[in-house]
């Protein structure tokens, strides 16, 4: 499973960070990575891009590249801290 | 001594500068690019300079943001590094923080935000959280200047003692043996080149291209550097780039849980979460954002700015008029009455008539950057920028442009990488501004009178048009490279403090007045002196004798194909130069009219078809001097602002000529 599948709400455990060069690295850079529980937060108005909760911040990444990220599933819509 | 400020975004670092300086600094631009550079001396001392880096989080060889950085650690070699981390969100800060820590220079990290943790009835054991870092840790608060001084303290200890950090070794494991065995190997090359070997070390098993290039390393070492990556990267099961990036976030959590006592959650953070719950609402966010910019639009264009234009204008006619007496009283030369008159009031004028709407315009700006709203505004807006190869964060400024290029262009710096920064300056004109309404109002009332808001309406979108076509081309061939990637933090809403927007406002002012003064009053001066004088340098009568009109009646025969070859439509189209408003006024003082009577006077001048091609010309050609001397500061490049005005002119000419030729089949 992918990051862009993830629905609103949805509380994942990342297991792999694919793609490459600048994107990947900043994806890496910017704490995503393997084993990093992530929330989906919400999507932009005109669907694209979305809007995750890490670490304790609110970081923005268009569904492309979240499709980039493979996941695991923690929570169903359950509410993540 | 030198200091260098070194930080995420979003972590009060300009704050931090702006605290440790004052209003004493100075502005320019990293050599050979467009990443701004901020000095300013450390108040209450002579020597001591501070340098502010561009906000980055990481010191990954991607952007030239980082790349700058880098290179000015390493080549600058600054006294002292002071890390600024935002300890409300002290993770992902800490990220950049063990990586300067490899440089081994002396270090210390300014622990921000320490008042907001405290708020929210969190704590961090700075004691613990100092020895296990190995670099002295003050707790701050920008903001309210707490502990800037005892920083500044520590800073200039820690320089002086030139005390590099006590550790540089965060992993263990794979990890470390492949960095020690990498060490060991490129420790000679290193030294010889004056890059520390732990961070060469490390950038290499990252696989760090620029890092491997500096180091000239032989094939021989570099197959052994290999073997170790490869090794290291079978034993964890994972590439190199996640398993450096792994090892930094397990060691920083690590340190957290252990030295951060978190009980409650952030207030800040909340309170953004609900914000964010009306302003990125599914349905709410796009008319909020419409709303929003409408409101500054109408506030800087309509309300206040024309308000002070208007006070300043009069403050500079009652000046004018004072000399003007005072300098007829004196009888002196006519010509030297006029330079002053004429040249001088005016340049100055056309000068000043901006500043307002800077000011002004820069005031919303800093406000609604400075809060976090920009980023949300690149969020919501992203979608629509992104066929162009641009993100979200250039459409205010594109958005402005529509006002005036000047402060749009201005507006760019804050975009944070240097590609989406040109491209949006390079777009940006093609925003139909607010100063050729006056030409598009005269026209479509000589001409069009039944359907004057659709050609005005058809002119705007004709120049978004070519403006996403100009966008589509640069993305293939200019700046075909890879776009910076759109990984963005929303930052929590703060309110803005009152001495950075101060600041910003005086900054913009300042830099607007000192660089496009020259530039725009010199231009004013040529346009008086060809207004002024004939072609031997005798003071005309009638402005159909004048060098202006030479020129115009030379370049006429280019716009004969677009319908308008007359020399009075050339003349007023190089007076649009200056200000674009000019060339309905040069269009008056050319047919001998008033502005009230030119709309009949232009039919003798064009055919109604000519006349689109006009407006289609006037719409998309060069952009006014004042326009021209900010791309040529914010592009760094006169070369490059030059080439914009070519660029535009062509196709301004081209398109007209196309419209033309095609309305003329139809009509």
């Amino acid at each position: 499973m992918t990051l862009d599948q993830l629905k609103i709400g949805v509380t994942a455990r990342i297991t792999a960070v694919g793609g490459c060069g600048a994107l990947r690295r900043r994806l890496l850079d910017m704490g995503l990575t393997p084993n990093t529980k992530v929330m989906i937060r919400k999507m932009a108005p005109l669907g694209d891009p979305i809007e995750l909760y890490l670490r304790g911040y609110e970081l923005t990444i268009r569904k492309l590249d979240a499709k980039n990220i493979q996941v695991e599933l923690l929570s169903e819509g359950g509410k993540a801290k | 001594m030198m200091f260098a400020l070194v930080g995420n975004q979003n972590c009060g670092k300009t704050t931090l500068f702006n605290q440790l300086t004052g209003s004493n600094q100075h502005v320019g631009n990293f050599p050979g690019v467009t990443v701004e550079r901020k000095d300013g001396l450390i108040r209450g001392s002579k020597n001591i300079t501070v340098v502010d880096l561009p906000g980055i989080y990481s010191l990954a060889p991607y952007t030239n943001e980082e790349i700058v950085t880098r290179d000015f650690l390493l080549n600058e070699r600054p006294d002292v590094i002071i890390n600024i981390v935002d300890a409300t969100n002290i993770e992902r800060n800490l990220y950049l923080s063990l990586q300067l820590v490899e440089l081994n220079m002396p270090m210390v990290i300014a622990l921000n935000m320490m008042d907001e943790v405290r708020a929210n009835g969190n704590s961090i054991d700075i004691a613990k959280f100092q020895s296990e870092i190995g670099v002295p840790v003050i707790p701050i608060s920008a903001s309210k200047n707490e502990g800037v001084d005892e920083l500044i303290q520590v800073a200039v200890a820690t320089a002086e003692a030139k005390l590099r950090p006590k550790r540089q070794d965060f992993c263990s494991g794979a990890v470390h043996r492949a960095i020690h065995a990498v060490a060991h190997l490129v420790e000679d090359h290193a030294d010889r080149i004056g890059v520390p070997s732990r961070f060469a070390a490390t950038k290499l098993v990252e696989g760090d291209e620029p890092m491997l290039k500096l180091l000239q390393l032989s094939e021989n070492e570099k197959n052994m550097i290999e073997h170790s990556v490869t090794e290291m990267e079978t034993e964890l099961g994972t590439d190199k780039e996640a398993a450096l990036a792994d090892m930094r976030y397990a060691f920083i959590d690590n340190l957290c849980s252990r030295t951060v006592i978190k009980t409650g959650e952030s207030k800040a953070h909340l309170r953004s979460i609900k914000i964010d719950n009306i302003l990125t609402n599914k349905y709410a966010a796009l008319p909020i954002f419409l709303g929003i910019m409408l409101l500054i639009f109408w506030l800087t264009f309509g309300v206040i700015g024309t308000a002070l234009s208007d006070l300043l204008s009069l403050a500079i006619d009652k000046l004018a008029f004072l000399v003007d007496h005072g300098l007829a009283v004196y009888g002196i030369n006519p010509v030297i009455h006029s330079l002053v008159i004429d040249g001088v009031f005016v340049g100055v004028g056309s000068v000043l008539s901006f500043l307002p709407i800077i000011v002004v315009l820069f005031f919303f700006l800093s406000f609604l950057e400075d809060s976090g709203y920009m980023a949300r505004v690149a969020f919501v807006m992203d979608k629509l920028l992104r066929k162009i190869g641009l993100s979200g964060r250039s459409f205010v400024p594109m958005l402005i442009g529509f006002g005036c290029s000047v402060p749009a262009i201005m507006a760019t710096r804050t975009l944070a990488s240097e590609r989406d920064r040109k491209m949006t300056i390079l777009l940006t004109p093609f925003m139909s501004c607010s100063a050729k309404l006056p030409i598009y109002a005269l026209f479509t009332a000589a001409f069009f009178v039944e359907y004057q808001a659709l050609v005005m309406i058809s002119l705007y979108v004709l120049g978004m048009l070519i403006g996403v076509l100009s966008g589509l081309v640069m993305k293939k061939t200019l700046y075909h490279g890879n776009p910076v990637p759109f990984v963005m933090e929303l930052p929590n809403y703060r309110l803005p403090s009152p001495k950075s927007v101060g600041l910003l406002l005086w900054d913009k002012a300042r830099d607007f007045l000192v660089r496009a003064f020259t530039v725009i009053f010199i231009a004013t001066l040529i346009i008086w002196f060809l207004q002024t004088f004939d072609t031997r340098i005798n003071v005309v009568a009638d402005s159909s004798q004048s060098m202006l009109a030479a020129v115009g009646k030379f370049i006429a025969p280019i716009f004969t194909p677009l319908g308008f070859g007359d020399w009075r439509a050339a003349t007023a189209i190089i007076t649009g130069l200056s200000a674009k408003e000019a060339v309905v006024s040069s269009l008056a003082v050319l047919t001998g009219t008033t502005i009230t009577a030119l709309p009949q006077a232009l039919s003798s001048l064009f055919t109604p078809l000519a006349a689109v091609s006009f407006l289609v010309f006037t719409l998309l050609y060069t952009p006014c001097i004042a326009a021209i001397a900010v791309i040529r500061r914010e592009m760094n490049s006169g070369f490059s602002a030059l080439l914009l005005v070519f660029y535009q002119t062509a196709i301004a000419w081209i398109t007209a000529f196309v419209v033309y030729r095609i309305a003329l089949i139809f009509f």
